[in-house]
């Protein structure tokens, strides 16, 4: 039955070409348009660390001076040089770094290459093994060159082809800011999409190029980027240990849920004893986020992208509208064609599920075109100044997601008529013959 | 004309006439929504920046390593710039507008107050910025040679160095001191030592969007003489002729003076601005496209249903004709069915507009959509269904009487 009634579907599309190719339109400009920004959506809202996004979680607390206090206020959302150290120190998390972005100057030694520059990461030793981050060679440092401000560096596989052309680098020397470190590790191609652990700089970046101990580089005073909030007189010195500043971002591995809430405790109580000491002046208020609470928090999805998220699906309402309405007619074009097939016996069922294969016929082709509307989107989306630009392809999940919707969404569009369609009379029809 | 049959008429066809109010109320909401979020785009994008914009060029440039001889290179680096034949000035900052990266402080107007009034953005100053820039000093002076301040003294720990002056916007003298005059009046900002004013410019824009619109030009200048590893901004200002001559020149100066320093930028001041804005020209672009889409797609729906309804009507249409109607009354008939329809969308999709910013403006901090902006897609909406209807509307004029003495 179904092939004979997507013959007749195609019979009926040869006698109205415009009204068809209207009806298609519509739909794949629709779907079209939703699933470009439906994609874009999916991929800037998406877990970067799956699998151990729940057990990462990102600290907060509240070391400022009561200047300015506002009750039930959120906490800095960065950590003091002092704090970082002293729970590094403690080690109370199955892992935990304390980080902070930087920009350095590269001099290679390869002829014919001129000094650039390059971000940078400070971090701690737990920072590879915690974020899961790949090596292509070696490996990141350990507690030991933590300790002891060793002037090793991890670099990123881009750097690598660049300065080593591509090969295993590791023990090589790297010149840095007019000191020379040594390679010890190589990253592979590694994108957290979004760049979670730091939400200053380019949320949607790519991974900094050099990674080296923060002891290090701290110490040899090294560019520092990001933002720093002060709030008493550091004396000139903003990344010293004593300097009334946040500017470290501090993430713990936590396996278990309970582990989460003695961590959560003990941040409590570490507040509190800072607070005793004197350092601390705020009433204790700390904050324990998971990766993608933290992220929900920072609101990560531009604004922009939600908006054209909304409007897409605004305007596919309006295009199913319009099919809606256009199958209607097209439908009760056919009244009396219909009313001769019921008087020959054919149920109301039949007539229902002939009209559902036509709509369903066009969604199935809206979609394709659709589909082909979505890659040219998604190229578009692809020339755009944003980092996150190049980001923007289409993923299975994301393929089947627009079939799935392009089907629904015809077949929805196709009930209203069709049911309007099996409840024509045929008497009446007969008799206006 | 009598339009109790065009009701009696559309109520045998009540769900085609909703579908097709409800797409016009949609589109209505949709388009009334996206022009009020074009017109913010391009508010946005033309917003004054008080600095002659197709003058100004800069060149950005860091060291590799540091620098302890920072302070004498600066010094060498602005008078080889002020020799490159077309500058008129330069000077070195620690910021540029249209930037984003930028310096924010709070501001205080008593010592012993904890609450800051208000966070506005730090320009460090040399002797011919505010020429530099072109901006406008609407009262009060400029710097007095004495005031400046070397960087490095300010920076030295323990230093005992004050801040003595400022020139802020008429932006932020207003809303220091609202109904007084702000000149010669002081503040607390850097250090516990009081701040004096003592001039103001009529623009300066801040180079990020921190603290929002209304904080848009906080803006103040320290008489702070910066060196090149403060920011590394180099501004130069010449006509707007010879700017990509001066850019070049001054890359080679600057590499002259001292070789071990990356170039980071070197753009002209009208680059940064509509680099600063590309985000915002292809929202705007994008919303462009889907009312236009809309309005095509919306005009395609009415054409269909009207003239599903003229074939189907066909035989009335002839009987009525033979019955004496003109073909003016035909064509009028579908016309107004069509504004009677169209109306009762905009109604709806006017309530809806309203209903889909307040949804907005709950979740992306928009403003209130002005109501200006209702008539504007009430006549739009209008207009269109009266052209997309006119060709339907036609073929029914021209139906004729004859059919009505024809079986079907």
């Amino acid at each position: 039955m179904f092939g004979y009634y997507f013959q007749l579907a195609l019979r009926s599309f040869k006698r109205n070409k415009v009204l068809t190719a209207l009806m298609v339109l519509a739909i794949a400009l629709g779907i079209g348009a939703s699933m470009t920004t439906l994609t874009v959506f999916y991929i800037l809202s998406g877990d970067p660390m799956p699998g151990r996004s729940h057990t990462l979680f990102y600290v907060q607390m509240d070391p400022q001076s009561m200047d300015g206090y506002v009750a039930g206020e959120e906490p800095e959302e960065q950590v003091t040089r002092f704090d970082a150290e002293a729970l590094l120190r403690e080690k109370k998390a199955d892992r935990q770094a304390m980080m902070t972005g930087g920009g350095l100057s590269i001099e290679p030694e390869k002829q014919g290459l001129s000094p650039f520059v390059v971000d940078a990461r400070y971090t701690s030793a737990d920072f590879f093994p915690m974020f899961d981050a790949p090596f292509d060679h070696g490996n990141g440092w350990t507690a030991r060159e933590d300790d002891s401000q060793a002037r090793v560096a991890v670099i990123s596989r881009k750097l690598n082809e660049k300065l080593f052309d591509g090969g295993n680098s590791v023990g090589k020397s790297i010149r840095i800011d007019q000191n020379e470190f040594r390679v010890i590790g190589v990253l592979k191609d590694w994108r957290p999409t979004p760049r979670f652990y730091d939400m200053n700089s380019d949320r949607y970046g790519e991974v900094e190029q050099v990674f080296l101990p923060f002891s290090t580089a701290v110490n040899m005073k090294l560019g520092r980027n990001g933002s720093m909030n002060c709030w008493g007189d550091s004396n000139g010195d903003e990344t010293g240990v004593n300097a009334p500043c946040t500017w470290i971002q501090y993430w713990a591995q936590l396996d278990t849920p309970e582990k989460v809430e003695a961590y959560r405790q003990y941040l409590v109580n570490y507040s509190d004893q800072q607070r005793r000491a004197g350092r601390f002046e705020r009433p204790t208020n700390i904050r324990l986020r998971s990766v993608m609470e933290w992220l929900d928090f920072k609101k990560v999805v531009p604004n922009d992208v939600r908006l054209q998220t909304w409007l897409a699906f605004g305007f596919l309402l309006v295009c199913l509208i319009n099919t809606v309405g256009l199958l209607l007619a097209k439908f009760m074009r056919r009244s009396s064609e219909i009313g001769v097939r019921r008087a020959l016996g054919a149920s109301k069922g039949a007539i229902f599920s002939q009209a559902l294969v036509e709509a369903g016929t066009i969604g199935l082709a809206g979609g394709v075109l659709g589909l082909g509307l979505a890659l040219l989107g998604l190229w578009a989306v692809r020339q755009q100044p944003a980092s996150y630009a190049e980001l923007a392809h289409l993923d299975p999940v994301m393929l089947l997601t627009t079939f799935g919707l392009a089907i629904l969404a015809s077949v929805l569009a196709g009930l209203l008529p069709a049911w309007r369609a099996c409840q024509v009379t045929p008497a009446i029809q007969l008799k206006s013959q | 004309m009598d339009i109790r049959p065009i009701f009696t008429a559309l109520r045998r066809h009540k769900t085609a006439a909703a579908l097709i109010v409800i797409e016009i109320a949609l589109s209505c909401a949709i388009i009334c929504n996206a022009l009020f979020l074009i017109n913010g785009r391009l508010e946005r994008m033309d917003r004054v920046s008080g600095m002659a914009e197709d003058e100004v060029v800069r060149v950005q440039l860091t060291g590799i390593g540091r620098d302890d001889n920072a302070e004498a290179l600066t010094k060498a680096d602005l008078a080889s710039l002020r020799a490159i034949p077309g500058v008129k000035f330069a000077s070195a900052t620690n910021q540029v507008a249209f930037n984003n990266s930028s310096w924010n402080s709070g501001v205080r107007l008593r010592q012993d107050q904890t609450h800051q009034n208000l966070n506005a953005t730090v320009y460090m100053a040399d002797d011919q910025m505010i020429d530099t820039l072109g901006l406008n000093l609407v009262s009060g002076r400029k710097f007095n040679p004495d005031e400046f301040i070397e960087w490095e003294a300010l920076n030295k720990p323990d230093a005992k160095v004050n801040i003595p002056s400022v020139i802020i916007t008429r932006s932020m003298a207003n809303a220091l001191y609202p109904d007084q005059d702000a000149l010669g009046k002081v503040f607390y900002s850097w250090g516990d030592e009081p701040i004096k004013i003592v001039g103001i410019v009529e623009h300066m824009v801040r180079p990020s969007e921190q603290g929002g619109p209304t904080a848009y030009e906080y803006s103040m200048m320290f008489p702070i003489r910066v060196h090149y590893n403060v920011g590394g901004h180099y501004l130069m200002r010449t006509e707007p002729g010879r700017r990509a001559e001066v850019l070049k020149a001054a890359e080679d100066v600057l590499l002259k003076n001292n070789p071990n320093r990356i170039i980071l930028e070197k753009q002209t001041l009208e680059e940064m601005r509509s680099n600063f804005y590309r985000q915002d020209r292809s929202m705007a672009w994008l919303l462009v496209a889907v009312c236009v889409a809309l309005l095509i797609v919306t005009a395609l729906g009415i054409v269909g249903l009207a003239s599903f309804w003229v074939q189907q009507r066909s035989k009335q249409i002839g009987v009525r004709r033979a019955l004496g109607a003109t073909r003016r009354q035909i064509l009028r008939y579908f016309q107004t069915e069509n504004f009677l329809l169209a109306s009762l969308g905009i109604v709806i999709g006017m309530a809806l507009a309203y209903g889909i910013n307040q949804a907005l403006m709950g979740k992306y901090e928009l403003a209130r959509l002005p109501l200006y902006y209702l008539p504007v897609g009430a006549v739009l909406l209008w207009l269109l269904g009266q052209i997309s209807v006119l060709g339907p509307a036609l073929r029914a004029a021209s139906v004729p009487p004859a059919v009505a003495t024809r079986s079907a």
